[in-house]
């Protein structure tokens, strides 16, 4: 069958299973776009309000299934404004294709209008970008984006077509299934088998793990593991959601915005089992005693990046727990739990002590906030946030127990991300999101409740209001004699009335009983539900590392 | 740990792009790079690459692990100095005088180099040879006035039957 490059894009992404794309059209993407309306019975666009929000909405259509998300932008300035979305999942480790359209290929390299080399721009933000320049290479060239995607340790791919392929003509032979994942790296028998020993010999044995137990699917082999040995668990923020927040021995995030026991544990442990987690700085260690380190990951580059473990592991993080926890002999170990429950109960008293200082009248404190929106969410709901403070309060504070309910942008941190996630996963599942944000996240990206509307998109979103960008401005009260450079927001917008303004509904609510009402209405709405909460610019994030230069 | 320098065989597929990957890679994590080579190879599809670093294992390790996932790179290894053939060229324009021509001459002998071009004002050698040696050469006819050169940066392949080749492709 010959048919057009836009077509043959459009066939191979029903083909490779996609059955929604976000995107937002344009002059070097009108032939694919109109492929895409002709097959709109197969494959759903949904338009966004820019193209960023549809990298994040992309982005967050993966977290939430695990599938490959899909967007699509128009050359140059459609395509840098994925950028940003592009990096998000990758540092995530998030699988997402992006197709943008180029110039024609006799016009590329001559600044043509709209040109940008955006393969030079997301060389460093992609594991891999290809440009398509021969119509007889697409198809499979869109097919490796998708294997690339989605293998070993996921990540974005590019794929760049220039407007004349896209309306050349070729042969198309449809593939039965989509492109399977290149084999799985599986841990050596020896080195799983050294684990074992430093494990059956540790007596403070600490679990620390990441998003690649969400990813690797092994949540039920880590708590098995936990288990087995008695050890306690700390999660980095990625890997929050991988475990119920109620299991016994989970202590929550750990890293310098996480919980007190948790960070401790981990730095009073003789031996940190890290299991799909790639030691981010922001979950730093801070001490002077350096325990024993093992570290297993699907990414070898991972291995000894950032941290030099004594033992490596590269491999498969679900085969190798499953073939690990067998070697491993059941231990108790008495007085490492005695430790843990005194710690717990010192980080108890630490935020009793902390709530006192902070409490304002005609404001809602973030416990309150999250409280009183958990108990009208189910537990089926997605839970999404910005980033700044309300992210970190969202991490340390929400009763999260399934995996894939919690969406945020970990590595890269991208304030403006959370709308965006929102709809994308909401469109993913059918299910309702809440997006956690604050004033000044949500004023970045809030153009998408236009996308949000026009969808009818299940989602509470609950803006902590501060009047200020918060989390830089804790850095300012410690570092810069509290001078508040620039983090002072003398807006005057309100957000009911924007929410308004797209079609939404919204209320504002400065104390409990107002935010109950609030939120009995918006988890009764169908649709796109604001929620603005007055919070005192004085509540700031707790962090375990009091006295650290961080 | 002992810094020292390394040299890596790089296989990669010969696309667009991917010298801008490798080389990439090397400036964003902030490796230092001595010098780099690309070229073609006995194979069609591929190209390769031979990279020359200082640093200490753990560098190494690193190197070698981030070029593993770039999905151009199709295999990487480390040679073993002690059993590698290592050539840099030199093409080197030198003032050519009466006075000094003889000296230059002798030079060029005893370091079995070749004058490749003659003018009245100008001479050019060629020599090749390890790094070393064309430094050394470099240094003797600094005197003489050395009126433009380039190096190529080595190109490196291991003694006997030991061969880089695509074993493993991704």
């Amino acid at each position: 069958m010959r048919i057009t490059g836009a077509k043959i894009v459009v066939e191979t992404l029903i083909e490779q299973g996609c059955e929604t794309v976000f995107g937002f059209p344009g002059g070097q993407v009108i032939d694919l776009f109109d492929e895409l309306y002709l097959s709109s019975d197969r494959i759903k666009h949904i338009l966004t309000a820019h193209e960023q929000g549809a990298a994040h909405a992309a982005d967050g259509f993966a977290r939430a299934t695990g599938k490959v998300g899909v967007c699509i932008a128009t050359s140059g300035p459609g395509a840098t404004n994925l950028v940003t979305g592009i990096a998000t999942a990758y540092l995530d480790s998030i699988p997402l294709v992006a197709i943008t359209g180029n110039v024609p290929c006799s016009l590329i390299g001559r600044d043509s209008f709209q040109e940008v080399d955006i393969l030079g721009v997301t060389m460093p933000v992609t594991k891999h970008n290809f440009i398509v320049k021969d119509i007889r290479e697409l198809a499979d060239t869109l097919r490796s984006a998708f294997k690339i995607a989605k293998s070993g340790r996921p990540g974005p791919v590019l794929v760049d077509i220039p407007k004349d392929v896209q309306t050349a003509k070729w042969d198309f032979e449809p593939k039965p299934d989509p492109v399977r994942p290149y084999p799985l790296c599986f841990a050596s028998e020896n080195k799983l088998r050294r684990a074992a020993e430093l494990i059956n010999s540790s007596e403070k044995p600490f679990i620390y793990f990441g998003g690649g137990i969400v990813s690797g699917k092994a949540s039920k082999e880590l708590l098995e593991l936990s288990e087995k040995i008695d050890a306690p668990l700390g999660s980095s923020l990625m890997g929050l959601s991988a475990v119920p927040y109620d299991y016994p021995r989970f202590l929550g995030m750990n890293g310098i915005h996480g919980h007190y026991a948790s960070f401790t544990a981990q730095n009073e442990a003789d031996l940190i089992i890290a299991l799909g987690v790639r030691f981010s700085d922001r979950a730093a260690f801070g001490t002077e005693k350096h325990p024993q380190i093992i570290h297993i990951d699907i990414d070898n580059a991972e291995l000894d990046k950032n941290v030099t473990a004594d033992l490596s592991i590269e491999g498969d993080i679900n085969d190798a727990l499953h073939r690990l926890i067998p070697m491993l002999a059941e231990k108790r170990h008495p007085e490492w739990s005695e430790r843990i429950s005194e710690l717990r109960t010192e980080e108890l008293r630490r935020n009793e002590a902390a709530r006192g200082q902070t409490t304002a009248e005609g404001a809602l404190t973030p416990d309150e906030i999250i409280s009183i929106i958990r108990s009208k969410a189910s537990e089926d709901d997605i839970i999404v946030t910005d980033v700044g403070q309300h992210q970190m309060w969202t991490a340390q504070l929400y009763p999260l127990r399934k995996p894939r309910t919690f969406l945020t942008s970990g590595g890269l941190g991208t304030m403006g991300y959370g709308m965006g996630a929102a709809i994308g996963a909401s469109t993913a599942t059918g299910r309702r999101t809440v997006l956690f944000t604050g004033d000044g996240s949500f004023g970045m990206n809030l153009n998408e409740l236009a996308t949000a509307v026009s969808q009818n998109t299940p989602l509470v979103a609950v803006i902590f209001n501060n009047g200020i960008l918060g989390m830089v401005r804790q850095l300012q009260t410690r570092f810069c004699d509290s001078r508040y450079s620039a983090t002072v927001l003398s807006r005057k917008t309100d957000f009911v009335k924007v929410a308004e303004a797209f079609g939404a509904k919204g209320g504002r609510a400065s104390d409990a009983g107002e935010l109950r009402r609030l939120a009995e209405e918006a988890f009764a709405y169908s649709g796109t539900f604001i929620i603005d909460c007055t919070v005192s610019c004085e509540e700031v994030v707790q962090s375990p590392l009091q006295d650290s230069n961080e | 740990m002992e810094y020292r320098q390394y040299v890596i065989g790089v296989i990669v597929s010969n696309v667009s792009g991917v010298l801008s990957r490798v080389s990439g890679m090397f400036t964003r994590r902030g490796f230092n790079i001595d010098c780099l080579t690309v070229g073609e190879t006995e194979s069609a599809g591929f190209s390769r690459i031979t990279v020359a670093f200082r640093g200490d294992n753990d560098i190494r390790d690193k190197i070698l692990k981030q070029l593993e996932k770039l999905h151009d790179v199709k295999e990487v290894e480390v040679l073993d100095p002690n059993d590698t053939v290592i050539r840099e060229l030199l093409l080197i324009k030198i003032r050519n005088s009466p006075a000094t021509r003889q000296d230059i001459m002798t030079a060029v002998e005893i370091f079995r180099s070749k004058i490749v071009d003659y003018s009245p004002t100008a001479l050019i050698c060629e020599l090749t040879g390890e790094t070393s040696k064309i430094d050394a050469f470099i240094e003797l006819m600094k005197p003489y006035g050395i009126m433009e050169m380039c190096r190529t940066g080595i190109v490196a392949i291991e003694r006997g039957d030991n061969c880089l080749k695509t074993i493993k492709m991704k």
